[in-house]
């Protein structure tokens, strides 16, 4: 039972170049009602000093959430995906993702707890331009319940 | 300081659109006997469609969509979203005070669902307006 405390810093694999697509943005954006033009029109956002349109804040779960797939599915961490709930979120921004971008991922175990008969298991992305600009780190708690009775 | 309330309407279609942009298809966020079978009281938001809520409240006061420099949220309950034309209803409040760095401000941030706190250590810090 509990996750192998000994996983704390492990890092993983760079994931595949993410290419950050103008139709993408404006779909996320929509998709959550953002109406901000810098998220839409290309000449808002380069108004504020962005090559092409910028992401809402959250966006770069679209990538991280994907990729850190490669820890909660890793067979020897073993985490019970259909136990996990998504306890909390952070990220530390150096500039919007920008429709142009191309990302990579560099997700590592940060930490790992247990509490209470649940495993907490912090993950860290590093969400950086192939060509090695840092963008944006996220954060994600996901919270192991422990089996009942 | 406190900031003007934001309020956000979320529907079953809005779960939907999140689902496609995002990437997360979840069946807790879309089918009612997936959730049941889980034990939730019925399909609820993505968390971080009510975080993305939240933002949107969070770059409103800020006055720019890039202002953000740091922002977390814990989820604590779920937004429960019935299967009617009005969904439902996510309320967001934030509390502004300044930081040891006079460029930037930190918001306290409140987000509630029928009256119930969704979140909990819900902060951001944005560049001053």
């Amino acid at each position: 039972m509990g996750l192998d405390q000994s996983f704390t810093g492990r890092s993983y694999p760079p994931s595949a170049p993410y290419q950050v697509g103008r139709e993408k943005i404006r779909e996320f954006a929509t998709a959550i009602g953002a109406e901000d033009p810098a998220y839409h029109d290309p000449e808002a956002a380069r108004a504020l000093g962005y090559p092409d349109v910028i992401a809402p804040p959250t966006f770069p779960m679209v990538l991280s959430m994907a990729t850190s797939r490669q820890i909660v599915e890793d067979p020897a961490l073993g985490v019970d995906y259909s136990r996990v709930v998504h306890g909390d979120q952070r990220f530390a921004y150096r500039r919007p993702v920008t429709a142009g971008d191309e990302l990579v991922c560099v997700n590592s175990i940060e930490s790992i707890n247990a509490r209470g008969g649940h495993d907490f298991l912090t993950t860290r992305s590093e969400i950086g331009t192939s060509a090695g600009e840092a963008v944006v780190t996220v954060w994600t708690m996901f919270v192991v319940r422990g089996e009942e009775g | 300081m406190e900031l003007p309330t934001q309020r956000y309407r979320v529907t079953r279609a809005d779960l939907v659109r999140y689902a496609g942009a995002s990437g997360d298809f979840n069946p807790i966020h879309w089918s009612e006997s997936f959730a049941a079978k889980v034990g939730l009281p019925g399909v609820i938001a993505h968390g971080m469609l009510t975080m993305a809520l939240v933002g949107r409240a969070v770059t409103t006061w800020a006055g720019r969509p890039d202002a953000i420099v740091e922002y977390g949220v814990r989820f604590t309950r779920p937004v429960e979203v019935p299967d009617t034309e009005d969904g439902t209803e996510v309320q967001v409040s934030a509390v502004a005070k300044d930081t040891d760095d006079p460029g930037l401000v930190r918001l306290d941030l409140t987000a509630t669902c029928a009256g119930v706190k969704v979140l909990a250590q819900a902060k951001a810090v944005i560049k001053r307006p």
